[in-house]
């Protein structure tokens, strides 16, 4: 009998079916912000998650350790983080280590301990550092028992457990943190007790996911990622989302337009209708990478250094709303999530199925097209 | 010498409804009925019934019932029937036992142990009459990525690609095995509904040129039809390297089947035998398929796609990946019930592998080796309907053929007398009188709804699923579960049990 508190689907389906509330905050002019806000409008998403799944990404969190690989780490045991400690002593040079600060929260029980490491890579062996990190990331998850990496990028990290979102954060100390983009996610998984480390968000080096949504296509998604090495362990869908973003950004190089367009592509006779070249494009990443169009209803919240994705599948079938004030970019599950802690935007749609909508540091925030325009005032 | 084979039908006449209108003597093609004008009447000889029901559907009275020859042996599971009357066959004749279609016998049909997912509450499942469903499937060789320039704009040069709007295309069969009729049926079908018709090892003839651009051209064992012209004006090239109703052996097209025309485009002369060696004589390993691959690729200035076709056999997955190895974009693989115009009853019955297995293999091979996206894996043999198709698309074909399932549309009945080339149906026949039974207009219409109604079905499945493009289903195997089937079996096919 596996141990329940440790899998992230103790019946051993295929995957993880939930549905969520996820919410997004980013700054694009990089003002640094604390994550009160966030904190609120998640929590006005109370219904949407069932109390067994909660977190949160910011970005721009470590900037006096900006260069080094911030690892957020959950031990269950002892044992798991001395080997854990010993394994990163021996693969990288760490600078810093220490306990994550929390505070005794009523409705957070059982909580794992939680480590931080600033880590340095001394030699990876003559591959890219991203690399290395990456399969050492995978070698603790599946190779250690009793541990699992919260998180692996730099500058960045994720804070999350069991729990309602609010209740997360507040065992976290969430709000006296600083950063310029912070993600949330509070879950309703329908068949899993949960456990700390299958919560929202995930996270592979600086990238992480929230996801509300099941994908129908994810048994070819899986199969496809695993020709590249990416193997899903963790049995959700957003894992599937993770590796196909690092595949087509980090190692295939596309940018996140285009790759929007290989998870959510236009219908075929959207692209008949483009102009040549355009149309030469989408046929080809069609063709070559159709095995990763996201099929079934989700909405998700991508994010890495510097930038914040917001997309939904081709027929828009989870909710998204986007809203605009100044440099500040809010995309929510619910529009009155975000007018709780912004009563006056600037502007607030929903956007097109299968159009991201993108936030980037040093842009002002600009929509593809526009789908249904909610009032703004 | 006097046969010691018994009937296999009786024909019964019903005398108040019979008008004597002879239309059952003019059908048969079997010599079954005969008009005695001194007596005016009919009658009818069923030992020479092959159960075609040619007759009984077009009798204008509907005056003739066919029925099983309730002929008993005693009860002998080993000694059945058809065993039994094999050998007096053979005994009568001495020679290869012949036979047409596909295998007939009890192997397990592995499409009829998978049944599919829909969502239930968690997932919304979508509607094909008011959503956009996308059926549309490319084949070809894919790159493992897309490259794009600074600007950009598309820098990976994409392999030739085929585009089907239906993911069922028409297998392989040859002007002299089917009719011009059959094929010409077959040709307009498939470009009305934006697929691919095949035209086997016979050649095309000038008439059918007119629908090369949906035309996937043979080249086989015996190298018939082939000519710069033919290759030019096809859409994909096909070599062939077996087929399942007889994998290992070759072909063999009897000389009074080589009238004028098709001596025209198999470009041999009139009246010869066409014999298509069970080898390609060029073909002795792999390298040497990447050779012939690499040959028509040149011949054609890499514009077109180039698919390799096998019988699924026992090492198809090794096989498969060296035919990727060698340039094959196309993967073909034709299982144990695919069907033959004429093949050895023995071979069709015994020979190779059920395709759902050839297939779960070959796609999880290519796989393996991180070459899948190299080559679309296209399978064929007994496809029966657009169930089947959807959970061979689920299992990872890029896309099917199908040739019994097309003939059926066209009046075939399974008759299985291909090879006596007396088809009443005028399918599979040169003979001019019966080749005439398939009016091309009608035919391609009885394609083409067929192709209609599957792509509706498969639409309304891939809904339910909550899928809205088909290559989201393709090799998809978690919305498949296996029914009564080993833990083996399930292993090799990918498949979870039901349940579970």
């Amino acid at each position: 009998m596996k141990e329940l508190g440790r899998v992230n689907n103790a019946y051993g389906d295929d995957k993880v079916i939930d549905a969520c509330s996820i919410f997004g905050i980013m700054d694009t002019s990089g003002r640094g912000f604390s994550g009160e806000g966030i904190i609120r409008a998640i929590a006005n998403m109370h219904d949407r998650g069932n109390s067994l799944g909660g977190g949160f990404a910011v970005y721009g969190l470590y900037p006096e350790h900006a260069d080094r690989y911030a690892f957020h780490v959950m031990y269950l045991s002892r044992q798991g983080k001395e080997q854990t400690e010993a394994f990163l002593e021996d693969k990288f040079k760490v600078v810093y280590a220490a306990e994550v600060p929390t505070r005794r929260t009523p409705n957070v029980s059982s909580p794992p301990l939680v480590w931080r490491y600033f880590l340095e890579v001394a030699d990876a062996g003559g591959q890219p550092r991203d690399d290395y990190v990456m399969s050492r990331v995978m070698e603790i998850n599946t190779g250690i028992e009793d541990s699992f990496v919260f998180s692996s990028g730099k500058n960045m990290a994720v804070f999350k457990g069991v729990g309602y979102p609010e209740d997360i954060a507040e065992y976290f100390c969430l709000e006296r943190y600083q950063g310029y983009l912070w993600t949330a996610h509070g879950r309703f998984p329908t068949n899993t007790r949960g456990w700390w480390g299958g919560a929202h968000p995930f996270c592979l080096l600086d990238w992480t996911g929230v996801h509300n949504g099941e994908l129908s296509s994810y048994g070819i998604n899986r199969r496809f990622l695993e020709q590249f090495g990416y193997h899903c362990t963790l049995q959700t869908d957003t894992e599937v989302i993770a590796y196909a973003i690092d595949l087509l950004m980090r190692r295939h190089n596309l940018p996140v337009e285009m790759v929007a367009r290989v998870l959510a592509p236009p219908l075929w006779r959207d692209i008949e209708r483009c102009p040549p070249a355009e149309r030469e494009l989408l046929t080809a990443l069609r063709q070559v990478y159709g095995s990763l169009l996201l099929n079934g209803p989700f909405t998700v919240i991508i994010a890495h250094q510097g930038e914040m994705i917001g997309l939904t599948d081709r027929i828009r079938l989870r909710p998204l709303t986007v809203g605009v004030k100044g440099d500040i970019l809010y995309l929510s599950s619910e529009e009155s999530a975000v007018r709780l802690i912004c009563p006056d935007l600037d502007r607030a749609w929903i956007p097109v199925g299968g159009q991201p909508v993108i936030g980037r540091l040093g842009e002002h925030v600009q929509a593809a097209r526009e789908g249904v325009t909610a009032d703004a005032n | 010498m006097k046969t010691y084979l018994p009937s296999k039908f009786v024909v019964e006449r019903d005398a108040e409804r019979c008008i004597q209108c002879q239309a059952c003597v003019s059908q048969c093609s079997f010599d079954v009925h005969a008009y005695d004008a001194d007596y005016n009447e009919v009658t009818s000889q069923g030992e020479n019934c092959v159960g075609c029901h040619r007759c009984a559907v077009f009798c204008p009275s509907g005056a003739i019932t066919i029925k099983r020859n309730p002929l008993d042996y005693r009860d002998n599971y080993n000694w059945r029937s058809e065993i039994i009357e094999d050998i007096i066959k053979q005994a009568e004749t001495g020679g290869v036992l012949l036979t047409g279609m596909g295998n007939d016998k009890g192997q397990r049909i592995y499409w009829d142990h998978l049944v599919l997912n829909a969502s239930q509450v968690t997932n919304p499942s979508i509607d094909p009459l008011r959503e956009p469903m996308e059926l549309a499937t490319y084949l070809g060789s894919k790159p493992d990525k897309v490259e794009l320039d600074s600007d950009n704009n598309l820098k990976t040069e994409m392999p030739p690609q085929v585009k089907l709007e239906v993911p069922v295309m028409f297998s392989a069969m040859s002007y002299g095995a089917v009719s011009l009729n059959v094929q010409q049926s077959l040709a307009r079908a498939a470009t009305e509904m934006g697929t691919l018709w095949n035209t086997g090892e016979g050649g095309l003839h000038p008439r059918l040129y007119q629908y090369a651009d949906h035309a996937i051209v043979q080249v086989a064992s015996g190298r018939f039809g082939v000519h710069p012209g033919y290759l030019d004006a096809a859409r994909v090239v096909e070599i062939k390297i077996g087929q399942g109703a007889k994998p290992g052996i070759g072909g063999h097209l009897p000389g009074e089947k080589v009238s004028a025309d098709v001596s025209l485009t198999r470009m041999i002369p009139e009246g010869t035998d066409a014999l298509s060696p069970a080898p390609q004589h060029d073909i002795y390993s792999i390298e040497d398929l990447a050779q012939l691959v690499y040959a028509i690729k040149e011949a054609t200035n890499y514009t077109k796609p180039v698919s390799v076709k096998i019988a699924a056999v026992h090492n198809s997955a090794a096989i498969a990946s060296g035919m990727v190895r060698a340039g094959a974009d196309i993967v073909v693989l034709d299982g144990l019930r695919g069907a033959t115009g004429a093949a050895p009853k023995v071979i069709r019955d015994n020979v190779g592998i059920p395709v759902e297995m050839a297939l779960a293999s070959v796609d999880n091979r290519l796989r393996q080796e991180g070459i899948r996206n190299r080559a679309s894996i296209v399978i064929s043999g007994g496809i029966r309907n657009s169930g089947d198709v959807i959970k061979a698309i689920a299992l990872g074909a890029d896309a099917v053929n199908i040739g019994a399932a097309a003939l059926v549309a066209l009046g075939c009945t399974i008759c299985q007398q291909c090879h006596t080339g007396r088809c009443a149906w005028g399918i599979c026949t040169s003979d001019a009188r019966l080749s005439k039974r398939v009016n091309p207009d009608i035919g391609a219409r009885r394609l083409a709804n067929l192709l209609r109604g599957w792509s509706l079905e498969i639409k309304d499945m891939l809904g339910g699923m909550g899928i809205n493009a088909v290559e989201s289903l393709r090799g998809n195997r978690l919305q498949l579960r296996g029914v009564g089937l080993t833990d083996t079996e399930l292993d090799i096919l990918g498949v979870r049990m039901v349940g579970c």
